[in-house]
């Protein structure tokens, strides 16, 4: 799996919205995820298409419909590659305490 | 079929009956499949035929048993499904969650491995567990096939 690809995908942020969505809830139809994405059903399925070749949203489909999964597989995989295991728990804390300061844990832009 | 909890998907360089060894052989998943304290690796312990039971044990302590569940499928190297409770929760069939492993050939020494996990919601504890274990077996799965490296051992201070 190419990690551009990754990286590619996670930096347009109507995508994290996307895969935000998908962390709230797994397992949503192009129908649902458009309901709350402001833009076209056809941009929300482009960015869905782009977010399947990276591997970060895996596709089951259950009948007709085409169910969509949030992957963590390849995030893990960076978060392996960058953070040794003694860095985790200070990070931790760090992550703590600016969620507690800045009251908000999500990037909304 | 229910609606699975999660999906997970990993390509790995690698052939189906490596994967399929790597979710069978004890001696395998000893040096990838960490436990959620890494204090040790785990093992999945079974004959893997459908119907008998299997048992995710320590790999250095065979009588510490985390999850037991039952073989449901098992069509070697393509398909094993089984189910998945707590030891305490073994003989009540409502309680189990299932785990579906497929591992398809992609063509050039690729393989497309997901695993779903379905009948999790009712259970949110093991679904938090859950949702943070299996990114993490199936990243070292890969590391480990890809690689050959296994997993670093804890250092007697962080021990």
């Amino acid at each position: 799996m190419d990690i551009d690809k990754v990286f590619k995908a996670l930096a347009d942020p109507g995508r994290r919205r996307l895969l935000d969505q998908l962390h709230g809830e797994n397992g949503q139809t192009l129908g649902a995820l458009c309901e709350h994405m402001d833009m076209t059903r056809q941009a929300v399925t482009q960015h869905l298409q782009l977010l399947e070749d990276a591997n970060l949203v895996a596709v089951v489909w259950q009948g007709r419909e085409k169910l969509h999964y949030l992957n963590a597989v390849p995030l893990h995989e960076i978060y392996e590659r960058w953070i040794g295991k003694f860095e985790r728990s200070r990070l931790g804390a760090l992550r703590n305490l600016k969620k507690k300061l800045e009251g908000n844990d999500n990037d909304k832009t | 079929m229910t609606k699975p909890s999660f999906v997970y998907v990993s390509y790995i360089a690698t052939t189906p009956e490596k994967v399929w060894q790597a979710f069978v052989d004890t001696d395998v998943m000893a040096q990838y499949w960490v436990g959620p304290t890494a204090s040790c690796s785990r093992v999945n312990v079974s004959d893997w035929k459908p119907g008998s039971r299997w048992e995710h044990q320590h790999s250095d302590d065979a009588s510490a048993v985390d999850i037991v569940g039952k073989v449901v499928e098992s069509d070697p190297p393509r398909r094993l499904v089984y189910t998945w409770a707590r030891p305490s929760e073994a003989e009540d069939p409502s309680k189990h969650s299932r785990v579906s492993i497929d591992i398809e050939s992609q063509g050039d020494g690729l393989v497309r491995l997901t695993v779903s996990h379905e009948d999790l919601e009712r259970d949110p504890t093991m679904l938090a567990g859950i949702s943070g274990g299996w990114p993490k077996v199936l990243s070292n799965l890969k590391t480990f096939l890809e690689t050959g490296r296994a997993l670093p051992q804890p250092s007697p201070a962080a021990a």
